[in-house]
């Protein structure tokens, strides 16, 4: 008599009209932001073979933030934005975008799709292609292989690649070989493709490598002027830089979080000048030194 | 001669060459078509059936190479298996053909052919039900490449297999049908192959009116295939092909699933391979698992090499090129034949790592400056 209740329960279960079975459900649901927070980083762990790239880390990134990451190398910095975007799989912990979309079950195309766009430490834009192609790939739309090959280019598109095109200020080249432009504009470039695919996360791996000092202030205006509306963290070795835009640093060591707060907190962080400020004056002092 | 040049120097996205490129094989093979139906054989202007043959042999080669470049040159997947696709589809057509023989057979046999009599057997083999149809038969021709390409594409490119591990093992897929189909046990005529065809669709393949319809058939389709090759590749799927070829990885990143484009591309690729194969086979009368030999895919490559890879022209004028130097080299110093294909190979790679495309490309941006510069910026 139970079985046959309990399998009536079941189906009761199964069939129940307030719900949707989760395969039906649509899985590209808003990001979930009602506590504030975008990316839940929680004791994440990642050794390559016996090295802990990542120890316990944990990192919690508020929405509209604009976050600075700094660390010496191999603090592991690039790997956590590996974690993040889906190019490396983390041995334990969770990440969970907004509070709904778990991270760590999905493919680097699928999380771009969710709104999170990476800027690679080494420029990587597609060198065979006009700027203007490299904008129209990097387009918020639908990725799969037949609307790709049906699409064409709506007039709002267009306005939306001129807008970047002027922002980042390469609208007189939208027909020139993105392979021929200069390191720091192929920085800019990738920066633009990653806005025109309209992002609710940015992580941008050293903006400002190659740059000039006036590319460099731009960068920084440029990146300030992102957040609020989209959340922006920035992994870079110029201290100046970082001074220029951080309110909120985290420094990273070994793989777990040193310190958090405002730049003047962070310098004067006890732990921190020891083991990465201290490096750097200590480096200074080798360089003095030499000279 | 500097139009010639700015034709031939149709960069790879330029829509402008496509049209003329069409009109240029059609009106040639129209040409040869007639001339060889209406002009008497002692004519200066007459062409032989045998060189129409051979033409189409060179036109399905061309196919074969499109097939090639699509997948080299526009997504740099360096597929050295892309014989084993043409020659199922070639097998499908020979299928077909053996089953029209009938009782026209040495042995005399309705049903079965001589090969599967000369081995005893009793009654076809399931596979070959179905082949005596001709729309089935050509079905299979697509349908069969197409099948295996996404199959194997599936696996590689989801465990994300790339360059020479991918080679390679195109390489492998190849062999290991070329061993199969030697087989007797595999019901595809062993070693032999797949010969003596006697009609397609009732019209006798000896007959010069056969010959020539299949030889402007063969054009047709080239001109159909390069057609939508060229739209498909200056889509936007097409910039993705480019940008995976390029940045994988940033591709990846700004959210496209590569793996799929990858198997799409290379089912296509396969599929053009694949009717190659089903046009070569009734215009050279036979189909054996010579085919699939590793060294024909290799090739290929080279065709695609030599012509230019990346560009759709440069693909058949390689392939037609490459092909009319080896009948003529092989009637000369037939041994001396894979040497100089070896040498061929070396000194394009060498010296013209775009092709004889590229080569007019740079010759055209010499000649004229300040033009292309224009058109550059």
């Amino acid at each position: 008599m139970s079985a046959i209740k309990n399998t009536v329960e079941s189906l009761r279960e199964t069939f129940r009209p307030d719900q949707v079975w989760p395969f039906l459900a649509p899985t590209n649901t808003k990001v979930n932001v009602d506590k504030e927070v975008i990316l839940y980083v929680e004791d994440v762990n990642l050794s390559f073979d016996g090295f802990k790239a990542l120890n316990h880390l944990n990192l919690y990134i508020n929405d509209g933030e604009l976050r600075c990451l700094i660390g010496a190398n191999g603090a592991g910095k690039t790997t956590l934005m590996d974690v993040i975007t889906g190019k490396t799989q983390c041995d334990s912990g969770s990440v969970f975008f907004g509070q709904n979309h778990n991270l760590l079950n999905k493919g680097e195309a699928e999380i771009a799709q969710l709104g999170i766009g990476r800027k690679f430490q080494k420029p990587t834009v597609f060198e065979e292609q006009t700027v203007f192609d490299n904008l129209e790939l990097s387009l918020k739309t639908d990725k799969g292989v037949l609307p790709t090959l049906i699409s064409r280019l709506t007039s709002t598109q267009i306005d939306r690649i001129d807008d970047v095109l002027n922002i980042i200020g390469l609208a007189g080249h939208r027909f020139l070989l993105a392979g021929a432009l200069s390191h720091g504009q192929k920085q800019w470039l990738e920066i633009g493709m990653l806005l025109v695919s309209d992002p609710r996360l940015l992580l941008i791996d050293e903006p400002v490598a190659g740059m000039t000092a006036q590319e460099t202030e731009r960068t920084a205006e440029l990146l300030t002027s992102l957040a609020g509306e989209r959340t922006v963290i920035v992994v870079e070795h110029d201290m100046e830089f970082v001074r220029s835009i951080a309110r909120t640093v985290t420094v990273l060591h070994q793989g777990s979080v040193l310190a958090e707060g405002t730049m003047d907190q962070i310098q004067n962080n006890q732990d921190v000048i020891e083991v990465y400020l201290g490096e750097e004056s200590q480096e200074d002092e080798s360089q003095g030194a030499n000279s | 001669m500097s139009s010639i040049i700015q034709y031939f120097s149709a960069g790879r996205q330029s829509g402008k060459h496509t049209m003329p490129f069409v009109i240029i094989l059609l009106t040639v093979t129209a040409l040869a078509c007639v001339s060889n139906l209406y002009l008497p054989a002692d004519s200066a202007l007459h062409v032989s059936t045998y060189s129409i043959t051979l033409l189409g042999k060179y036109l399905c080669y061309a196919l074969l190479a499109l097939a090639v470049d699509i997948i080299w040159g526009y997504c740099g997947i360096l597929s050295l298996g892309h014989g084993a696709f043409f020659a199922l589809g070639g097998y499908a057509m020979g299928m077909y053909l053996m089953r029209q023989i009938g009782d026209r057979g040495a042995y005399g046999n309705p049903d079965l052919p001589d090969f599967m009599v000369f081995l005893g057997w009793k009654e076809l083999p399931w596979f070959w039900h179905g082949m005596d149809q001709f729309w089935f038969a050509m079905l299979m021709a697509v349908l069969i490449p197409g099948l295996l390409a996404f199959v194997f594409g599936w696996l590689a490119f989801r465990s994300r297999v790339t360059g020479v591990y991918l080679s390679i093992m195109t390489q492998a897929l190849t062999y290991a049908l070329l061993l199969a189909f030697f087989r007797n046990e595999m019901g595809f005529g062993g070693n032999n192959g797949l010969t003596d065809f006697k009609d397609i669709l009732g019209f006798s393949l000896q007959s010069d009116t056969t010959r020539v319809s299949l030889f402007a058939l063969t054009a047709l389709v080239l001109a159909v295939v390069f057609v939508v090759s060229h739209k498909i590749l200056s889509s936007r799927f097409g910039k993705v092909v480019l940008a995976i070829r390029d940045a994988e990885s940033r591709a990846r990143f700004i959210g496209y699933r590569t793996d799929r484009y990858k198997v799409w591309l290379f089912v296509f690729s396969a599929v053009i391979a694949g009717i190659a194969g089903a046009l070569y086979v009734p215009q050279v009368g036979i189909i054996n698992p010579g085919e699939f030999s590793p060294i024909n895919s290799i090739e290929m490559v080279i065709w695609v090499a030599v012509g230019g890879r990346g560009t759709l022209i440069g693909a058949i004028i390689g392939a037609l090129l490459v092909n009319y130097a080896k009948t003529r080299f092989t009637a000369i110093l037939p041994e001396a034949w894979l040497f100089a294909l070896g040498g061929l190979f070396v000194l394009v790679t060498l010296y013209l790592p775009k092709g004889i495309v590229g080569l007019y490309t740079q010759l055209l941006s010499k000649r004229q400056p300040p033009a292309t510069k224009e058109s550059e910026a």
